[in-house]
């Protein structure tokens, strides 16, 4: 028997007379939750009256755990907060640091980021695509889609030798330069990769079934966007112009000519469509990297490992793939962060379906939370 | 007598038949799935992984029977046979080859038709009897499904009984033409379409749904109970595929003798590959598109189809 945390209640049906609500719920070890999250639905009938969200599964502690590291160590910690996106998480955390501590990064180390940062919002949105897809029963889109995110991580293994974890950028650049004959393989993903985009746009945003299913569904409004706090996909699924890579541009995106996708309607097929352009944006950002790249060091010669910056805070943000990825840092002046504070888009995002839910059926639901692609990594923390 | 124990026989056989298929039909299934997704699919148990599914059996028959503690352990334990039991009937109505269907009897075609309906009693007593939030919907979900495409099945096939003036199956067969295809095309189609609801695949699988009820209605079964649920959804892939390839398609009525045997397995075939393509390359539907797709899309669909036979039967 399910665990419940409140009561089922009473409510009066449309004929006056009293019904009883089905309390049903979905996780914490659930197929689409996307990872360890918990949704208490309240069902009358098949309609979702009522849906508390319920987090804290993998809460692991990170924030406090950056405290008793020192700057650098706290890099592989930040690869455990957004699993599928670790390279963002990785270049938030150092863009802060480098902001504290002062360190110029050398351009070359910033064309990398850019390039392993699109190539992770590919990955990342492959596999958001592909399992809001299977949470609809759309089994061969999953398989397609993770085809494709294999490629990607096999290119960062190559790179980093981690396929999750990649612990790759770095306070004052990158682990390591790039593997000779590397930015090929990745040219030759990305002409490969905008015909599967093909295949899937075609596959699965033009089906009859899928398009009945995620449109109309979750409806967000613009303003609605803005006064959650939504970022990322889902605030641009909703006509929120808002990306951080063109509206409070760093690093070397200014020099990239990109587009934003934006949705109209603020539904699930919206948002997931804007992933899915998002990606053949990806694709010609990498391939003008790559093609603007310098020569040089890909990180800061003499740099010393024990990093000591002045007393003082530090906040920085970038776009990752879920939205605007925030990291505050303060220092005491000694070797360990005081106190670091990530904003996580996928937390923000998140807090939205007990909103989007209500008023429709359970099947909705996973599309809800599909369309929101949590992480919980990230949204524990 | 003699019909008790013939029934016994048949019974038995039938069942045999839907093990087989099922071996098969799984395999098949992993088989076409896999090239879908670009993979290979079971490969090393046996010659192309033909033991896969036996060996997945026999591990589902050693496997503990778990009842868990909250059933209602009678219901619980008979539901799964009678699930079974009504799809393993309804394969003896079907003409097999000319002359031959193991029960010839006169309403053959409305038999085939009712009995395996008998089925969404087993669904709902698996998901009621579970005392599980996620089964209780699956159950309800299926009795709903299941009734409402009954009727556009049904009427889609007495457009061929009203074609061939008879329900014997066999009587059907021997009436059959060629243009009955091309005269029950939109019946066929309707046919098709809530014989994939019926067997409860993709994009009608909500009873199951996976990503939202887990397994719905058999999600507190584990063992061969499981296995008899799924094993009946490939069983009745099956009877409906074969129905469908002897009625709508002429089975072996192309060709002469055991040549025709031969044809109406591989139309059977087709049918089973189609029902796969669909189940592998389709989204999953929503509840209330569901009833909008039967009630006002498919019932109309197969009226329109009867008032066409309607029209051709007197000029015939």
């Amino acid at each position: 028997m399910s665990l419940q945390i409140e009561e089922q209640r009473q409510t009066e049906g449309p004929d006056g007379r009293p019904r009883q609500e089905l309390v049903v719920n979905v996780g914490p070890s659930h197929p689409s939750t996307h990872g360890v999250g918990r949704v208490v639905v309240h069902l009358d009938g098949e309609v979702i009256t009522k849906a508390d969200m319920i987090i804290g599964y993998l809460h692991r502690g990170i924030e406090k755990m950056c405290e008793n590291r020192t700057y650098l160590q706290v890099v592989p910690l930040t690869d455990r907060l957004d699993y599928v996106g670790s390279m963002y998480s990785n270049w938030a955390y150092c863009r802060a640091v480098e902001r504290l501590a002062a360190i110029r990064v050398p351009e070359r180390a910033e064309y990398i980021r850019v390039i392993v940062a699109e190539m992770q919002r590919i990955a990342s949105h492959m596999m958001s695509i592909g399992s809001a897809a299977a949470d609809t029963a759309a089994a061969t889109l999953f398989i397609y889609s993770f085809d494709e995110r294999e490629r990607i991580i096999e290119l960062f293994e190559e790179l980093c030798g981690a396929r999750l974890t990649y612990n790759y950028v770095r306070p004052g650049g990158v682990a390591f330069d790039l593997p000779e004959g590397w930015t090929d393989s990745v040219l030759e993903f990305t002409k490969a990769h905008r015909k599967a985009l093909d295949l899937m746009d075609r596959m699965y945003f033009g089906n009859v079934i899928a398009r009945g299913r995620l449109k109309g569904v979750a409806v967000l409004g613009r303003d609605d966007a803005v006064a959650w706090g939504a970022s990322g996909p889902v605030a641009r699924g909703s006509g929120v112009d808002w990306d951080l890579r063109k509206h409070d541009s760093y690093s070397v995106y200014p020099r990239f000519d990109f587009n934003v996708p934006i949705g109209e309607n603020g539904d699930a097929y919206d948002r997931a469509r804007t992933r899915l352009l998002e990606c053949y944006e990806s694709c010609s950002i990498i391939e003008q990297a790559i093609e603007q790249m310098p020569t040089g060091p890909h990180k800061v010669e003499g740099q010393p490992r024990l990093i000591m910056p002045r007393a003082g805070d530090a906040y920085d943000h970038i776009e990752s793939a879920r939205g605007s990825l925030g990291v505050y840092i303060v220092a005491d002046g000694s070797p360990r962060p005081y106190r670091v504070k990530f904003r996580s888009p996928a937390f923000c995002n998140l807090a939205l379906v007990p909103k989007l839910a209500v008023g429709h059926t359970l099947s909705d639901l996973v599309v809800v939370l599909g369309s929101l692609d949590p992480v919980f990594g990230e949204v524990d923390r | 007598m003699s019909g008790f124990v013939g029934g016994l026989v048949w019974g038995l056989a039938g069942g045999m038949l839907i093990a087989l298929a099922t071996v098969f039909g799984v395999w098949w299934e992993r088989k076409v799935a896999g090239r879908i997704h670009m993979r290979i699919g079971p490969q090393t148990t046996g010659p192309a992984g033909l033991l896969q599914v036996p060996a997945d059996t026999l591990k589902m028959i050693l496997k503990e029977d778990i009842t868990p503690a909250q059933v209602d352990v009678r219901v619980f334990r008979l539901a799964p046979h009678i699930v079974f039991v009504p799809v393993a009937m309804s394969l003896t109505v079907i003409p097999f080859a000319s002359g031959f269907a193991p029960l010839n009897t006169s309403i053959g075609m409305l038999f085939f038709l009712a009995v395996p309906s008998l089925s969404v009693i087993g669904m709902l007593l698996a998901g009621w009897s579970s005392r599980n939030t996620y089964a209780t919907i699956g159950g309800l979900r299926a009795a709903a499904q299941m009734i409402s495409y009954e009727l556009p099945r049904t009427l889609s096939v007495l457009s061929v009984v009203v074609l061939a003036g008879s329900m014997r199956p066999l009587e059907v067969m021997e009436a059959w033409r060629p243009w009955w295809i091309l005269a029950n095309a939109i019946g066929f189609l309707v046919y098709f379409i809530s014989s994939i609801a019926e067997v409860n695949s993709i994009p009608f699988d909500l009873p199951q749904a996976e990503s939202e009820l887990v397994a719905g209605y058999f999600a507190d079964y584990s063992g061969i109970r499981w296995g008899i649920f799924m094993m009946t959804e490939y069983g009745a892939v099956v009877a409906a595929s074969l129905f469908g390839a002897a009625v709508f398609l002429g089975g072996w009525r192309w060709l002469p003798g055991a040549f025709g045997v031969v044809l109406f397995i591989a139309l059977t075939l087709l049918l089973i590959t189609a029902i796969i393509f669909v189940k592998w390359t389709f989204p999953r539907m929503r509840s209330d598109q569901l009833m909008t797709t039967a009630w006002k899309i498919l019932t109309p669909m197969a009226l329109v189809q009867l008032v066409i036979v309607g029209v051709i039967v007197p000029w015939m």
